[in-house]
Order: structure tokens, then sequence, then C-alpha cells
């Protein structure tokens, strides 16, 4: 069994492309194992001769990058004008009924993760969700809410590091 | 020794009859994030069953975005020899009839298709008489939804790297970006500045490592058509910057996307790998003195890292946020070497515009506006999707012809164009030709391609709530008139929203905007109270209602609202 310090020294002395960066760096690591643990950011700063403090003003500016290992179930729901104006609002209400919350985040029992999203690009499709990575147009309350009870009662789907 | 290039165009040439003319059928299944999001994963897994439940041998290939998103998923099916004929908004279920009557049974469905392509009786009519294609002229997108993007040869096979080839072999660098300045080609990613200058200025550069990016982060709501052409031709693109590279003297590429928009990146990796695989990038390109290397690389989930100087930041694995100008990039910019950034439609026309020349392009078009417009029309109109038209023809074409006009009898509102920092048109600006110029002096801009329509639905206050809350979250941070500008913005347009504005509230919001213009560094501040103040100029009464008879003509502000948190981490 690989430790956690292997897999990161991994992810982050293998990167396919030429140029290595501290941003670079952080996006293998996201993609090996899903989020951004404190050992990554000491390893990322050892590789790319940068601070820890420089490594953390990355990792902290883009929204993608979570610091806890990832939920096995995430849904994106994006918020963008055509998904706004095709009712995205009425998709948002009924997953947070579904989950019983009041914003995004992880549920309290760390099963699912949901996200809100500027755009995920499939705007002639509005509205857009993203379950498991997986895109689903024309979204309408009453389908979110049943693929959101169908994805809490599996026991895991793709997390991010699955892509 | 890798082969000559007469030798690539043979084996592609080789590939592409087998395919199209050879013993199986071949079906094309669209895959683009619309064919996705619209379950192609599902439909491609019943044709397969289908397929070997018939015991019927056929290729099946997921392709790129033809075009019309409103139909994904889009299947089309073409015998050997025969003509392509296209089924919309296929279920599983009709995946099943297709193989059954058209691949086992050698018979097109015509009650399932929506139109046919290329010569050969099909009993079915030209898919060229469609709304979405019937003013369509195809430059950039001519591959999209054609080729399978994850095979060099089909591109090869269709005329691609015959420019890059042409301009090697008979071409000087300072032909190539002559053919660039005469074709009047400008900017496609928002500012419309002339190509062939930008060039010019890199070229000018003696410097031994001069960096050409591709920009494809595309953060725009209601843009598509950057992912768009790297999902369905990505081959276009890296020659294009090929093309740039040998055009500016330049040694490096990047081709810079959103790190997470899984198959656009996918796609262009594929595309930059088999290109060096065939000696179409490296060194000494196609046996000439050429050399040019090209990478593809990420920023995470940012707005601003579109905007050139913070895209830079981003590939130098900083925070994306812009820099001071000057020093302009022509001088210091991706590691302090001279950077040129093109976008990637800008990108995907130069091939073409090598190979037929620069008078040719500019006999399309408009004025100074030269070439095509490729749109992303979304929002309430019966079509939505990607088209290429030339630019020049009116709004009204566009939404009235192309997009099919406003479904269930509902009136045209406003449009937004150009992004969220576009701002928006009214209804009565529909006779505005799609011209860079043109739009600019309306107050409007044709940006990246986005075109999001309104109904008479919508609430003006509502939307453009929505606009400046992704204005909001989207800005950096780095200028502090654009960060806690758009946080009162978007504070005053929650307060009107919940209808309990006061009249004292636009001339604040006035206020705001003014000093975000002058005071922010980049144009997400510069331009950030567009949304604002376009939709006060065509809609002043709106707010008006909402502030001083505290009341929402269209109701939608009593829905609830949802936003993501206020601040990045």
């Amino acid at each position: 069994m690989e430790t956690l310090n292997q897999r990161i020294a991994q992810a982050i002395h293998h990167q396919p492309q030429p140029t290595v960066t501290v941003l670079s760096s952080l996006l293998a690591v996201e993609d090996a194992l899903g989020y951004i643990p404190v050992e990554a950011v000491e390893q990322v700063a050892a590789l790319t001769h940068a601070t820890v403090n420089d490594v953390w003003a990355v990792a902290s500016f883009y929204p993608n990058f979570r610091f806890q290992p990832p939920c096995p179930h995430q849904v994106e729901i994006c918020w963008g004008p055509s998904c706004h104006l095709k009712g995205a609002s009425g998709v948002i209400a009924a997953v947070l009924d579904a989950l019983g919350m009041a914003g995004e985040g992880d549920t309290p029992d760390g099963g699912l993760t949901l996200r809100y999203n500027t755009c995920l690009g499939a705007c002639a499709q509005a509205p857009v969700t993203a379950f498991d990575h997986h895109l689903a147009g024309r979204m309408t309350p009453e389908q979110a809410r049943a693929r959101v009870q169908e994805l809490l009662g599996q026991p895991g789907g793709e997390n991010r590091h699955a892509r | 020794m890798p082969a000559s290039f007469p030798e690539l165009q043979a084996e592609a040439q080789r590939r592409w009859q087998e395919l199209t003319a050879g013993s199986q059928p071949w079906i094309r299944v669209g895959a683009a994030l619309c064919g996705k999001a619209a379950g192609s994963d599902a439909v491609v897994a019943a044709l397969n069953n289908s397929l070997e439940r018939h015991g019927v041998k056929a290729t099946v290939s997921e392709v790129g975005c033809f075009g019309l998103c409103y139909a994904e998923p889009l299947v089309d099916v073409q015998l050997p020899g025969g003509p392509r004929v296209f089924y919309g908004n296929v279920t599983p279920e009709m995946a099943d009839e297709i193989v059954a009557s058209h691949v086992a049974g050698g018979q097109p469905a015509p009650a399932l298709a929506l139109g046919s392509l290329g010569d050969g009786p099909s009993g079915i009519s030209s898919i060229n008489q469609l709304p979405m294609k019937a003013k369509e002229v195809r430059i950039a997108l001519r591959n999209a939804g054609t080729i399978d993007p994850s095979d060099i040869h089909q591109y090869i096979a269709t005329g691609g790297y015959s420019a890059l080839h042409k301009g090697l072999t008979q071409m000087t660098a300072a032909d190539v970006l002559e053919q660039v300045n005469v074709s009047g080609l400008r900017g496609r990613g928002g500012a419309a500045f002339p190509t062939g200058n930008k060039w010019r200025f890199l070229a000018g550069s003696k410097a031994p490592v001069k960096y050409i990016l591709c920009n494809c982060e595309e953060g725009d709501p209601g843009a598509f058509n950057d992912k768009g052409i790297l999902e369905s031709d990505p081959f276009t693109v890296v020659e294009g910057i090929t093309l740039a590279g040998y055009a500016t003297g330049a040694s490096h590429g990047y081709i810079f996307i959103r790190h997470g928009h899984e198959g656009p990146v996918r796609r262009a990796q594929q595309a930059v790998r088999q290109a060096y695989d065939l000696g179409l990038l490296g060194k000494n390109i196609l046996g000439s003195s050429f050399s040019f290397e090209m990478e593809v690389a990420f920023t995470g989930d940012s707005y601003v890292a579109g905007e050139e100087t913070a895209l830079m930041e981003a590939i130098e694995g900083k925070r994306s946020m812009p820099r001071f100008r000057p020093p302009f990039p022509a001088q210091s910019g991706l590691f302090a070497k001279p950077t040129n950034i093109n976008n990637v439609k800008t990108m995907a026309y130069v091939p073409e515009v090598v190979a037929r020349g620069g008078q040719w392009f500019a006999g399309i078009g408009h004025d100074k506006s030269t070439g095509t417009a490729i749109l992303c029309l979304s929002g309430a109109v019966q079509y939505t999707g990607m088209v290429e038209v030339p630019l020049g023809i009116t709004l009204k074409e566009v939404i009235y012809d192309v997009a099919g006009g406003i479904p269930s009898g509902k009136k045209l509102k406003l449009l937004q164009t150009g992004g969220p920092l576009g701002g928006v048109l009214g209804a009565d600006k529909l006779d505005l030709k799609l011209d860079f110029d043109l739009l600019r002096a309306a107050g409007a801009i044709l940006g990246s391609g986005g075109i999001i329509a309104a109904d008479e639905d919508a609430c003006v206050v509502d939307l453009t709530r929505a606009i400046i809350a992704f204005c909001q979250y989207e800005s950096c941070g780095k200028c502090f008139p654009c960060r806690m500008g758009m946080s009162h913005l978007l504070e005053v347009l929650e307060r009107i929203c919940r209808l309990e504005g006061g009249p004292e509230d636009l001339a604040l919001m006035r206020n705001i905007g003014e000093n975000m213009q002058a005071g922010s560094l980049c144009g997400h501040g510069q331009l950030g109270f567009n949304p604002v103040s376009s939709a006060l100029r065509y809609f002043g009464p709106e707010f008006d209602a909402h502030i001083k008879e505290h009341r929402c003509p269209t109701g939608r502000c009593r829905e609830p609202r949802f936003s993501p948190s206020r601040s990045r981490r």
C-alpha cells in the first residue's frame, strides 16, 4: 500500500507536460487524490523551489481545490445566466431540499459534495447539472431530486481523481 | 525518418476512403459537451448493443459538435459510398430502430431523420435546408461534427496541414504574415484587434525564445465555441498556432484551458501528441528548418484567467491576476519573453486563410469585420447551438431565422451578447448587423460570440443580479474597486430584488460603477458596470417599478435566489 506521500510524489514527479509549476503540480495532486493534503503543499514547494506560503497562496485562490478528502459523490449545478434563465434556481432548490442543506458544501455524513458552477459549458442544454462528473442537460427540479436520491443510495461513485 | 507530406496525405486518404466507402457503415455520434449533456453516452452504448444483436459490423465514432445542439444526441449514419443521414434527439430506443432499419436493413428511416448530406439517393431532404444550417458559412467549423477529433489522419484527409505544408515549402514567414494581414482577420476573443498587427509586434522581436499562446479559458457563461472547436477539430487550432509560430518566428506554443473541461482538454492533448508523432511539431517540421514546440497548460477555476496577462500568471503557476501594462506582452510576456496571445477561434481560421489566401477571407463579412462569426445561441430561442455565419447579417436574422425565434409564442425581451461584461441589448436593436464596430457603437460587443436570449418572462433586475453575482464571484480581488465594487453592486441589486430598494440606489450604483471603471487593471472591473448600465438604459421603467412601486412586473423576484459563497477562499 502506497503511503500518502508516495502517491503525492508519484503525481507531481511524473507530470507529462514540460512546464512544471506550482499550479500544474497542485492540479496533478488534485487529479490523483481528489484533494490537496498538507503533505502535498510541502512536496510541491520543495519541487518548485517555492515557499509553503507561495503554494498555499495559489491553492487557496482557485476554488476547484479542496483540502479534505473528496466525498464519494459530487453534484455540480450550473447557475450561469443561460441556466438561470432556464430555471437553475428551481433545480438548486430541489437539490438543497433533497439533501437537507442550506447551501453548497459537503453533506454532514460526508456522502456528497454539492457545488454551484459558473458554467459547465453546455449552455445550449440549459439548465445543466453534473452528477458524478456526467453532464445532464434540460434538468428539471423533479429529475434532479430523483438523481440525487439515487446517488445517495449508491455506495461510491466516481470522484474527481477517477477522471 | 518521418514520412513526407505527400506520403502522409496518401496514407490519410487511404484510411478516409476505407472509412467512408469501405466495407462497413460509419456511424457518427455527437459527443461534445452538448452531446454528452443530452445523453450521448447512453446512445453510443445502445448503438453498440444493437449492432451486436443484429450481427452487423459498423464503425461507431464519437465526433464533436455539428452545431445543432438542440437536436443532440445527434446520430449520423453513412453507408459505404452513400450520403450521411442525420437523426436528431436520439434516444436509446431510437438508436435500436436506426440500426435495424438503416444500418442492418440498408433503408434510411425518413420519419426519424433530420436531413441528409452528400450525394446519393436517401429520400431525405438536405440538412442544409434546416434554419440553423441555411445561412452557415463554415470556415473554422469546417470539420466540426464531420471528422473524428481523436484522429489526425481524418483531418489530413479532409485538407488539413496542407496550409502548413504550403507555408513551409512555398512561403516565407513574412508571406504568411502578409496573408493574415490582407485577410483583415480580427481577434475573436472579444477585443477584435487585427491579428496581423498583433503578429507583427512579435515578429519584430529578435529574441531566441518567443511564445504563442492560444486562449481557451472561455469562462463566459453562454459561450462554448472555444471548447466546441477544441472538442470537434483540435487539429485546425494546433495547425493555426504552428503557422502563427512560423509567421512570427516563435519557438513555443501553449494551448491554455481550464482544468476540468475534460473533453476539450483530452482532444487538445491528443492533437498535440499526434502532430509530434507525424513530425508536424518538434524539430525541423516537415523537413524544413522551422522547429516549434507545443504543450497544453491549465488554469484552475478562474474567469479572470482568460485575461491575457492573468493567463500568463496562471501558466507560470501563480494566482491568475492581471499584470500592469506596460510592458506589453509582445515585449515581455510569459516568463518575461516576447509573447503573442490569440483566441482559439482566431487560430482556427488561420489554416484556411493561408491555404486559400487573405483576399478570399476578406471577401466574406462586412466592412472591416471580415470573415464569419461563430455564435453560441442559448436561452429563450427555438434552436440552441453553435453556428458559423458571415459577419454582416442582422441580429434579427440570427434570432428569427437561424435560431427559429422565441418558443411558445412569447416575445423577445433582450439579448445578452459578448459574455457577462458585454451587457444587454433591448429587443428594439435587432436591426444591428453583426459587425465588431457597429455593435460597439451601439454599446454592446460581439465578444466571444455568446448570445443569450431572454423572453418576456424574464425580469431584467433579477437577470442583472445573476450576472453581477457571477462577476462578483469571479473578481480576482487584486484591484479593490472591482473586488469591493462588485460586492456592493450585488448587495444593492439583491436589495432591489427584495423590493426594498430606494430611489438613491440607482445613483449609488452609478457611483460604484464609475469608480470600478477608473480604478481597475483589467476589463473585469473596467467593464464590470456594463451589465447594470445597459440594463438601466433599456429597462429603466422596470427598475423604477421595483424601486418606486415595490413590485416586480414579471414576478420572478419572488422566486428563491441562490448565489454561491460570496468570496473566493
